[in-house]
């Protein structure tokens, strides 16, 4: 019977992948074909999906973007027997260049297996790790994490061994003790989507992560924090946790061990704030997602009150693998203190978006040009913003800076979770930088002066610098902004108040240009600044 | 207030009776209420307040605190456009200005028909294949504003054909 593989992914369906399967059936039943349709996850190649493969002997072949339209002609062609004559026909999937260069750990089994089920997870070395795990001491688990130089993959790049230590060395004070696992599935930064691949994706590997930190840390119980905007990966996820529990993964009694894990997705309700670790907790707990001071850490004083391990959904997808291979094995990836690999993610304007698992080093040159191919529009790139909406603006002269988190900060960016947006020449600074206070604006969860009043402050001055009808007046207003800019760096309770600044500033000083338009100094009165008078 | 049946309030206290004793209960619940309803009626607040041993206060601050929350019933399609970054590089000012002027209403409005709500979103995760909205629980990428009407022409249509089987 012939195979076929069509992504269940967010963005394939999003470009009619459901209508292409559909239609598929629907053809080749007429013909009185037997066919298998498979669901697989995305292999990340989105700029190609709808991707569908079909199964041969020399491996599965590649057609994409397939548009249910497509479909006659491509079986007229022999779609059916992997025949390479249609156009749309890309080889086999594993020659793809785009895959093929790619250094993919996490990402090793993404597209591949059905993400359900748990014969493919097996099949491609899935719960080695934890299997791994319950043979070693809490300890030893903690130890191994360590070794592998693993740092958080959700942006703040904090040491994972470390925070796990902390957690396993913390005492709950709970009548009955107990420590949390909480998963960050909150991905809410413009240009990520690599934690929702892996939860659409591979599923199993995440729950696997989340029970090994269980066991490495002593806590039983575990829940994924996902985003409200997420639905697909919410259908994925508690399914996968029904058939993980009913197969002894997860449970009372892991794999006949005597161990406990429990695991509970629990989705959020559309605040970006969320994503920032102690208002996650403040949210799981039913509350207003304000965020906490700190310390105490969540470490020591996180959900309910107990030693809670709050990580990444990248962070914790990558434990399998180490558990499994060695620390070590993980280690021998990456350059300088960034080691292992990182899942970035090509987004906006660019031709190949997608996700690339690469390890640190390579330069955002090469990922934008070899991988990306450039822009969408055919117009020059001009400005990328990585690691997120607080990320900073990075100009063409800044674009072979290897992609390390050292070496960022060292240029005044930020690498973060390796999320990229990049934009074309007709993209307005002056409107980005509004943006990102506009964005604070909507966003701050309202603790703190400096980000609530700082960002709507910061948007009024970046309107009177637009409207500015005079030299004095705009230069002012520059002076202002500079000064709004050190305030919330220094005062903000959490990054999203202290980080704000960093795409206005970066927007500021590589793009000087846009917030100097002689065609703004007209003779005309000064409009905005008798408002702010 | 719009008005809420008795069945819409019993449904409500079966909800609160079912999920109270999870930790950390009010999100559940009150995603549980906005899936049943469309909406959470702020005739649902002190049934919490009750269920929950909270304040009033406690429970209307959560509800106001979270974007997907909403008190007043949605339109028949709740559609959001992404505002973010990604979707701007590839065209998103300008879709949510079409978007806006095409359906008549701004962010945070049902038309006057009821046949459609609009919200913004930031970031729904299809960062490659922008701009993206999310019409219900579906998530549409590439869209310019040619495919938007297309997307809102098929949705009303929808709606159109019994009625004119009725005339």
């Amino acid at each position: 019977m012939v195979k076929l593989y069509i992504p269940r992914d967010t963005s394939a369906i999003a470009l009619g992948a459901d209508q292409v399967a559909q239609r598929l059936a629907r053809e080749t039943e007429q013909h009185g074909e037997a066919l298998e349709i498979v669901r697989n996850g995305s292999r990340g190649l989105c700029w190609l999906e709808p991707l569908v493969e079909v199964e041969t002997a020399q491996g599965r072949v590649a057609y994409g973007p397939v548009a249910s339209a497509d479909i006659p002609a491509l079986l007229d062609e022999g779609l059916l027997r992997g025949d390479r004559t249609h156009p749309l026909c890309l080889g086999l999937t594993a020659e793809i260049p785009y895959l093929k260069n790619q250094q993919r750990l996490t990402f090793a089994r993404a597209g591949i297996t059905d993400p359900l089920s748990i014969d493919d997870y097996l099949a491609h070395d899935g719960f080695k790790g934890l299997r791994k795990a319950l043979q070693l001491s809490a300890q030893a688990i903690v130890d191994e994490v360590k070794a592998s130089g693993l740092r958080g993959r959700g942006g703040a790049a904090f040491p994972a061994g470390i925070k796990w230590q902390t957690v396993l060395d913390a005492r709950s004070t709970a009548a009955e003790p107990q420590k949390y696992i909480v998963c960050n599935a909150d991905e809410g930064d413009s240009g990520t989507f690599a934690d929702r691949l892996v939860m659409e994706a591979d599923p199993y590997m995440l729950i696997e992560g989340m029970c090994i930190a269980g066991l490495a840390v002593g806590a039983t119980q575990g829940y994924i924090y996902l985003r409200s905007e997420y639905p697909l990966a919410e259908r994925i996820l508690n399914e996968a946790i029904e058939r993980a529990t009913q197969a002894g993964y997860l449970g009372d009694d892991i794999l006949g061990s005597g161990r406990r894990f429990h695991l509970e997705v629990r989705v959020g309700a559309g605040a970006y704030i969320c994503g920032e670790e102690t208002s996650l907790l403040e949210s799981l707990e039913g509350k207003r997602g304000l965020v906490r001071a700190k310390p105490p850490l969540p470490a020591i004083v996180g959900l309910f009150g107990q030693p809670t391990v709050v990580n990444n959904v990248l962070t914790l997808a990558a434990i399998p693998f180490i558990l499994a291979e060695g620390g070590q094995a993980y280690a021998d990836y990456g350059m300088g203190r960034s080691r292992g690999t990182l899942a970035f993610q090509l987004a906006g304007n660019l031709q190949r978006g997608g996700l690339v698992e690469l390890a640190f080093g390579a330069s955002l040159s090469e990922l934008l040009n070899e991988f990306g191919g450039g822009s969408a529009s055919g117009r020059p790139l001009r400005a990328v913003q990585v690691g997120g909406p607080l990320g900073a603006y990075m100009p063409q002269s800044q674009w072979d800076t290897p992609l390390d988190y050292e070496a960022f900060s060292a240029v005044g960016a930020v690498l973060g979770h390796g999320g990229i947006v990049a934009f074309d020449e007709r993209v307005d600074m002056l409107q980005q930088a509004r943006f990102a206070m506009a964005f604070c604006v909507a966003e701050s969860c309202g603790k703190c002066t400096p980000c609530r009043i700082g960002s709507t402050r910061g948007v009024e001055v970046i309107d009177r610098i637009i409207a500015a009808t005079d030299e004095t007046s705009q230069r002012n207003n520059l002076i202002l902004l500079n000064d709004l800019c050190d305030t919330m760096e220094q005062g903000s309770l959490c990054a999203m108040g202290g980080m704000t600044p960093n795409p206005v500033r970066s927007a500021l000083r590589h793009f000087s240009d846009d917030f100097h338009r002689q065609s703004n100094l007209s003779a005309s009165p000064a409009a905005g600044e008798k408002e702010y008078a | 207030m719009s008005h809420v049946s008795d069945q819409d309030l019993d449904s409500i206290q079966g909800i609160i009776e079912q999920h109270k004793m999870r930790p950390g209960a009010l999100l559940p619940i009150l995603h549980k209420i906005q899936g049943c309803l469309g909406y959470i009626p702020l005739q649902a607040i002190p049934l919490m307040a009750i269920g929950l041993q909270q304040s009033r206060a406690e429970i209307r601050g959560v509800i106001s605190f979270y974007h997907h929350f909403r008190t007043t019933p949605p339109g028949r399609h709740q559609l959001q456009i992404c505002r973010a970054e990604a979707c701007q590089a590839r065209g998103a000012r300008e879709l949510e200005q079409h978007a806006q002027s095409k359906l008549g209403i701004s962010y945070h409005q049902t038309s006057a028909d009821q046949a459609f709500s609009l919200d913004a979103a930031y970031c729904l995760g299809n960062c490659a294949c922008g701009p993206t909205v999310r019409i219900d629980n579906d998530i549409v990428g590439r869209v310019d504003p040619a495919r938007f009407d297309q997307l809102i022409d098929q949705l009303a249509a929808l709606h159109a054909e019994p009625t004119q089987e009725l005339n």
